[in-house]
């Protein structure tokens, strides 16, 4: 069972993020929060959730920060959850078979009554995707809301995972990587979409597309600064001072 | 890395229990183990209690130790499921051969092939077990100071070391063992020393992946961390940003190279040209100086290893 699938999956599944315009605004982790906690993985248990040390149980997690230099320097916000990858070492490390990849899509779950809660699976994912909670003993981590998207009790519009759903800056999309019409891979192949760490040899499935350049016009006052008139305009200036 | 007390006492207590099942075997194949009851018995409790607390601590750090069978099947891929097996397994030729020293052996030059077969199978499957606790650790790519080759050779040779300690001081209590186990215990504690050395000089700089490629961006870009997605430290955290300051590692690699190593050692050398009280001595001062250094060397063998989801929370700082 915790073998990797012997066949590549037909389907792959996964996300497209888009660095560019994710705004940071935490909604695709609140969203993930409130489904999950009442899905398949659920409770995501929170403890001391109103005290002076909240901790707690998240799929989604969003990091802001300070890129480049200079001019080129920018604000990139950055969600981080499973990436549902093809090597995925989570999966083979675990000892009882809890952990396992679908044959069917790729998707990576934890079938929390086989798990014995060793936290092994979290120190293998360099992602950070897998988060132990303490209250039941089990790991849990991201679900590609496999509850949501095969539910027919739901409208056909919403069988995309909720962070997909929720995001205001349309900066997460959901399809099937395999399937090169999709949405997924088209982003991917018009946009340069990135793996993270790809070094690592995780062959993750989430792709990430990378901010798009800005373009190199200077600023006004650069523009002016080293023309005749102003070396001019400032020749006057001190002359008159 | 979080250095669970749990872990840090399983590893120290099982690597020295399959040392001296080892060593059991060893001695008995090259004719050379004590078959006095004085020595035999509390050598086979202390190696079996050893064995059995580790495994037993290892299960209660679980969340569900309850369901550990489970962690039985699947040895194909997990180097933690095969440690569990091995472990089980090892108590089968080394308890028989326990039984057999106890209560059949009366010669030990003449042990018999049925003993000769029981030290041979178990003393295999202690280095067989031991390997797997450590590729547990060496397994891990995101921990880079674990995914090297010579935390196995460390882990190995601590534990026969840490063995062989405890089986010179239980020959030295009860006066019936050769220079042999103290022998081995000097080797073991001289390679180790090297092995673990060339290791703390060499994990302090590691190749490894940068924020840049973590979070997407060009390999080289400057990446910075602004705001944290959580204000309060949460799971990985607490479990994987554990970080042990610089100038602690150096002072607690110095208490480890002195207690496990250095402290063990002159007292195993001065132990050769004396005898009586003082050699007993030394013997407990050499093994209860090991085996407490061993532990400090196993605590910072967590603390100092940086897991690469830090580099989400500290930037490229984690790595430095």
């Amino acid at each position: 069972m915790t073998d990797l699938p012997h066949q590549a999956p037909p389907r792959k599944l996964g996300l497209v993020i888009d660095l560019d315009t994710c705004v940071g605004c935490h909604a695709c982790a609140v969203n993930c929060k409130e489904w999950n906690t009442g899905g398949i993985a659920a409770p995501l248990t929170d403890t001391d959730p109103y005290g002076a040390n909240p901790d707690g149980v998240w799929f989604n997690r969003i990091h802001s920060y300070e890129t480049g230099e200079g001019s080129a320097g920018r604000t990139v916000h950055f969600p981080r959850s499973c990436l549902h990858c093809d090597n995925a070492l989570c999966v083979t490390v675990c000892p009882t078979g809890a952990s396992y990849k679908r044959e069917e899509d790729g998707i990576v779950l934890v079938d929390e009554d086989r798990c014995i809660g060793c936290k092994l699976c979290s120190w293998a994912c360099p992602y950070g995707a897998r988060e132990y909670d303490a209250s039941e003993g089990v790991m849990k981590k991201c679900t590609l809301c496999v509850d949501r998207i095969y539910n027919e009790n739901i409208p056909e519009a919403q069988r995309v995972p909720a962070c997909v759903a929720t995001c205001p800056a349309n900066a997460r999309h959901f399809g099937d990587f395999n399937d090169p019409d999709s949405e997924v891979s088209r982003l991917t192949r018009e946009r340069g979409g990135r793996a993270l760490m790809p070094e690592m040899g995780y062959a993750p499935i989430n792709r990430y597309l990378p901010p798009r350049e800005v373009p190199k016009t200077a600023s006004a006052l650069e523009a002016t600064a080293d023309t005749m008139e102003s070396k001019f305009l400032q020749w006057v200036d001190r002359i008159l001072s | 890395m979080h250095p669970a007390y749990s872990v840090i006492f399983f590893t120290v207590a099982s690597g020295a229990g399959y040392g001296m099942l080892f060593l059991a075997g060893v001695l008995a194949l090259l004719e050379r183990l004590p078959l006095s009851p004085w020595f035999a018995w509390p050598f086979f409790i202390i190696a079996f209690a050893l064995v059995s607390a580790g495994l037993l601590s290892s299960l209660l750090h679980l969340g569900h130790p309850e369901r550990f069978l489970k962690a039985l099947t699947q040895w194909r891929s997990s180097w933690l499921s095969r440690e569990g097996v091995l472990a089980i397994a090892t108590f089968a030729p080394t308890g028989l051969f326990a039984l057999g020293w106890l209560f059949v052996v009366n010669d030990t030059s003449d042990i018999g092939p049925v003993m000769q077969v029981l030290a041979l199978i178990g003393s295999l499957l202690c280095v067989a077990t031991v390997h797997s606790t450590s590729m547990i650790y060496a397994s891990l790519k995101p921990i880079p100071q674990w995914h090297r080759g010579d935390v196995t050779v460390a882990y190995l040779v601590l534990g026969l070391a840490s063995g062989a300690l405890l089986v010179g001081l239980l020959g030295a209590l009860t006066q019936t063992t050769t220079h042999l186990a103290p022998t081995i215990a000097i080797v073991a504690l001289i390679v180790g020393f090297a092995v673990k050395l060339n290791y703390w000089r060499s994990i302090r700089r590691l190749p490894r992946a940068s924020a840049a490629t973590a979070i997407g961006m060009k390999p080289g870009t400057k990446v910075r961390p602004l705001d944290p997605p959580h204000t309060e430290p949460n799971y990985l955290q607490k479990e994987m940003g554990y970080r042990v300051a610089r100038k602690h590692a150096d002072k607690l690699r110095r208490i480890a190279g002195t207690l496990a190593f250095g402290l063990p050692l002159a007292a195993l050398l001065v132990w050769f040209a004396t005898d009586g009280v003082l050699a007993m001595a030394l013997a407990v001062i050499a093994a209860l100086s090991g085996i407490a250094g061993m532990a400090v060397e196993r605590w910072l063998f967590f603390a100092e290893a940086t897991h690469l989801v830090t580099l989400y929370y500290e930037g490229d700082a984690a790595t430095d």
